[in-house]
């Protein structure tokens, strides 16, 4: 392993002039590694990567966002949101952050895409409308799509954050009042796209691509929706704590009935952990406090397209689930439709949900009902067995 | 005269553009657009109000928790659901937790830089910046080492060459006065604040499985079980650990955020000169403490005119009213009326420039905010109101902390109608909240030790049980002010939904009659320095602490006439 203390350039000399030690330090390396996916010693080549590099740009844009990812950024333990933002990047652009105002701040964007063309990262959050001209988000009297393409298509890469960001999330559900689209489909060019999705995304998961990225140059393996398969590569329901019960047919019926109390499965009152790919269940939120199974409500299935369309009514329970109380078919878990969704897409018209990425890759499911990811790698293998995606996008 | 545009307004939630006219160094006319629009309502259309309260709850990332309290409120208020004492407890714990962490935000890493020069910290001595902290509060982290480490720290990241965040901005403007020890506390403490609303927001986590957006909501009741036996319940421990996280919370509050607020202010009381506004004030009210139907409120409800304290009105729901004349909607029977929210018949209408552009034609149609009113007359909410109301009503805990603060600023209560007054009514509600919680926080577990483990009323859970139409409203102070929510519901689907927002009442622009909205009335006046650099600007603005995605989301496409509107 290099060291590089010495150079006085590097992250280990500032947190060493600001008192972290190594041991901290290498405990921050060794927690990325495991969050990450990485096998054994891969915290020292994190920790060699950190300390030597000097500082990329990163620009944040907000469209038609609730600033929730931007909050769950603050949220942010390894490393915390003032780390990021101080030593490991240059963040010269973000809105909710920033000093400066106004000419000021847009200059500074400006000056970024100019003067770092193809080497900066931008991180978007918030869908972008394309109706009325641009008018539905402006920023500085620009269209929020006008941005988004000058600012993306020169980016090194995109992170879209959150599930407006990367599929459209609440401005696209039906009727989709102001066409709102994700950064995939209103900026077609974008060289290299991770799709961070969940309502907000889970901050751990944003550092942890961040840092993936600092340490290889390079961007992790992906799904077919460009979504991390260390964090998006197995769904809720495999790893839920509550596994057990549904394996036993033991359900909660009724809120505060004793089988809720007693941790009893959702299923019944609407969990759409089954159908929902992301790791909340290993790495909770807020630091490992809490996730919404834990706190006894049903997940509702954020991080999938169109969720707010093919999941809802969020109380009503899948359908068609296999077995109760029989390991479920991964494969076939695309099959399965929540009871009522058939009398949404009734409602609302199917046209508009095609105009949606995830409909381009998925061929062969024109319907669009199609929830199946890419097939988990066999075994136990962890996400290193599967091929680098990301840098080809 | 000048004009000046400022776009974006930034350390906000949301898309604010304001511009200004400056006449002798000062604004003499001002216009506040919100240039960002969803239509969330319109999405609701149709859908199952059960779940009403997630899609709203995704107006704010910020103030995550308003949207679906409102929203939970307004369902069960519709179909007579009534939810049990712990429900109630845990709401109350919830929304104080978010007012509380939501406004340390604000001061440290939203609006404290309008006041703190983080270049000036540089200079700072910081053997004299301890004894500044010393001599302002016992708080732990103040020897002449801990500032000269977060010195250091600065000086390597300004070093370093690349300013990130903290470049472009007005540093060494003249309207920064404090002294470069006084600013170098502040930076250290906004890194601290940081790493303790990360700390403090685990109440949510430990609440509603997750901050941002919260996930334990139902209508009817709250989804955490609550069980001294269980460990998949509220039980022991969790109290334990509320009333730990609740502690610390407060100390940082009392120790810190206070006296920071202190001595910030005592730099810059001029500031009590600026930023009036409207000074009319209204509060819905929040924290009820039992079950009835109009249940006493910790924070009580009451509507101020004209600055007169000697009078406090009661709130009446009927009265609230929004305009569109100069909002990019359009109403049927003409946009010189002005509608109650449950009566809305609002569709978009842009008639603004292509962009891009560089003005706002402000005769016309400006903003993507409605103009809301009560009474016919633009009110302020907020903090400010909730203090100036609770002051004036007597709330002991609150006449407490106003009148000391007000002594040890050596000023008189007329303060409080001003930018400054604003900022210090936020910290004195941070400390109200943070001191009442662990109280709930006793009675939840009183509650547990006797058996009442109830959370949820199941008996209108089914919309088999709810009426065939129903209607209703739900209230709530959010950390930004009063926010109402109104629902119809036909045959167990949305027909209807309005929201009226704390920052479309602040931010919203003219009515019919050519009336400003609070934004645009406080900023006249302001002095400005350097119109290059309209500091002063920002001020004002962010003592409101703006939170845009709120106030822009007023579509209601239902346009049945509703006549009855009941009040929770």
């Amino acid at each position: 392993m290099s060291q590089d203390d010495g150079t006085g350039g590097g992250l280990r000399a500032e947190l060493e002039r600001r008192g972290v030690s190594r041991r901290e330090f290498m405990g921050f390396c060794s927690a990325m590694a495991a969050l990450i996916g990485l096998p054994k010693g891969a915290s020292a080549m994190i920790a060699a990567a950190l300390e030597t590099k000097a500082k990329p740009t990163l620009v944040w844009l907000e469209f038609q966002d609730c600033a929730g990812n931007t909050e769950s950024f603050l949220r942010a333990s390894k490393p915390s949101a003032a780390e990021v933002v101080l030593d490991l990047l240059s963040v010269d652009y973000h809105e909710t952050i920033m000093a400066a105002a106004g000419f000021h701040a847009e200059a500074a964007l400006e000056a970024t895409v100019r003067d770092k063309k193809g080497q900066y990262v931008a991180v978007v959050e918030g869908s972008i409308p394309t109706g009325a001209d641009g008018a539905y988000c402006t920023i500085g009297g620009k269209s929020a799509l006008q941005i988004a393409r000058d600012v993306c298509s020169n980016a090194a890469a995109v992170v879209a954050v959150g599930t407006c960001a990367t599929f459209g999330g609440l401005p696209a559900a039906a009727p989709n009042p102001t066409g709102a689209l994700g950064v995939a489909d209103a900026v077609p060019n974008i060289k290299t796209l991770i799709n961070l999705s969940a309502c907000p995304v889970n901050a751990e998961n944003l550092t942890a691509t961040l840092v993936f990225f600092l340490t290889y140059g390079r961007w992790p393996a992906t799904d077919r929706y460009n979504r991390p398969l260390f964090a998006y590569g197995k769904s809720i329901h495999d790893n839920c704590e509550r596994r057990a019960h549904f394996d036993a047919g033991q359900y909660v019926e009724q809120w505060g009935d004793d089988g809720h109390r007693q941790g009893f499965c959702l299923y019944k009152v609407g969990c759409k952990g089954p159908v929902t790919f992301q790791n909340c269940p290993n790495i909770r939120w807020n630091e490992g406090t809490n996730w919404p199974i834990g706190c006894g409500h049903p997940c509702i299935g954020c991080a999938e397209p169109d969720f707010w369309d093919r999941m809802t009514p969020f109380y009503s329970h899948l359908t068609g689930v296999p077995g109760f109380g029989d390991a479920a078919d991964i494969d076939k878990i695309g099959l399965w439709a929540t009871a009522g969704v058939g009398a949404a897409f009734a409602a609302h018209g199917l046209v508009h949900l095609g105009k949606r990425a995830y409909h381009r890759k998925t061929e062969g499911d024109p319907q669009g009902t199609d929830f199946t990811p890419k097939p988990e790698p066999s075994g136990d293998d962890d996400t290193a067995a599967e091929p680098e995606k990301g840098a080809e996008q | 005269m000048s004009h000046i545009v400022v776009d974006p307004v930034t350390r906000i939630e949301g898309h604010l553009r304001i511009e200004a006219e400056v006449d002798n160094g000062q604004v003499s006319n001002a216009w506040s657009s919100s240039t960002m629009f969803r239509g969330i309502e319109i999405i609701l259309q149709g859908r199952d109000p059960r779940d009403a309260w997630a899609f709203t709850q995704r107006i704010c990332g910020v103030c995550t928790t308003i949207h679906a309290i409102a929203s939970i409120r307004a369902v069960e208020n519709a179909i007579g659901a009534k939810p049990p004492p712990n429900a109630r407890i845990l709401r109350n714990l919830i929304i104080a937790a978010q007012c509380v962490q939501d406004h340390v935000i604000h001061f440290y890493h939203l609006h404290a830089l309008d006041w703190v020069d983080v270049v000036s910290a540089l200079e700072a001595d910081p053997a004299a910046t301890a004894g500044l902290a010393q001599q302002v509060s016992d708080w732990h982290n103040s020897s002449a080492d801990y500032f000269t480490q977060v010195k250091e720290r600065l000086g390597a990241f300004v070093q370093r060459g690349q300013l990130g965040p903290f470049a472009n901005a007005y540093w060494g403007h003249p309207a920064y006065r404090l002294p470069p020890e006084a600013n170098l506390m502040a930076v250290a403490h906004y890194l601290e604040a940081l790493d303790w609303q990360r700390k403090f927001i685990k109440i949510h986590a430990i609440l509603g499985g997750k901050n941002p957006h919260l996930q334990s909501f139902l209508v009817g009741g709250m989804a955490t079980p609550v069980d001294p036996n269980s460990q998949a319940a509220l039980n022991i421990h969790t109290i334990a650990a509320l009333k730990e996280l609740i502690a610390e919370g407060l100390d940082f509050v009392r120790r810190v955020y206070i006296p920071d607020l202190l001595a910030v202010a005592s730099f810059y009381k001029d500031w009590a000169g600026f930023g009036a506004g409207v000074g009319n004030y209204l509060v819905y009210g929040e924290y009820p403490e039992n079950e009835g139907p109009s249940p006493p409120l910790y924070i009580p409800s009451g509507v101020i005119r004209g600055r007169d304290l000697s009078k406090i009105e009661a709130f009446d729901p009927e009265k609230v009213t929004e305009y569109v004349k100069h909002s990019w909607y359009e109403y049927e029977g003409g946009d010189g009326q002005a509608l109650h929210p449950s009566k809305g018949e609002t569709k978009p209408k842009y008639t603004g420039p292509k962009p891009p552009f560089d003005r706002l034609d402000t005769s016309g149609k400006y903003s993507w905010l409605k103009s809301p009113r009560y009474d016919n007359l633009p009110m302020e909410v907020g903090p400010l109101a909730r203090m100036l109301v609770a002051f004036a009503s007597g709330h002991q805990r609150v006449k407490e902390l106003v009148t000391s603060a007000l002594a040890q600023l050596g000023v008189g209560p007329e303060v409080l109608f001003s930018t400054l007054g604003r900022v210090a009514a936020r910290g004195i509600e941070t400390q109200v909240l943070a001191e009442k919680m662990g109280e709930w926080v006793d009675e939840l577990a009183n509650n547990m030790g006797r058996g009442e483990l109830r959370i949820h009323d199941s008996s209108r859970w089914d919309p088999k049980s709810w009426p065939k139409s129903a209607t209703g409203a739900g209230f709530h102070e959010a950390p930004r002010g009063a926010l109402g929510h109104w629902v119809h519901i036909e045959d167990g689907k949305i027909a209807r939904y309005q929201c009226v927002v704390p920052s479309t009442w602040n931010a919203g622009p003219r009515d019919a009659g050519e009336n400003p909205g609070p934004y645009e009335s406080a900023l006249l006046g302001t002095p400005i320095a350097n119109p290059e650099q309209p500091l002063e600007i920002l001020r004002t603005v962010h003592s409101f602490d703006p939170c845009m995605a709120c106030g822009v989301h007023v579509v209601d496409v239902g346009g049945r006439e509703v006549t009855c509107v009941k009040v929770l």
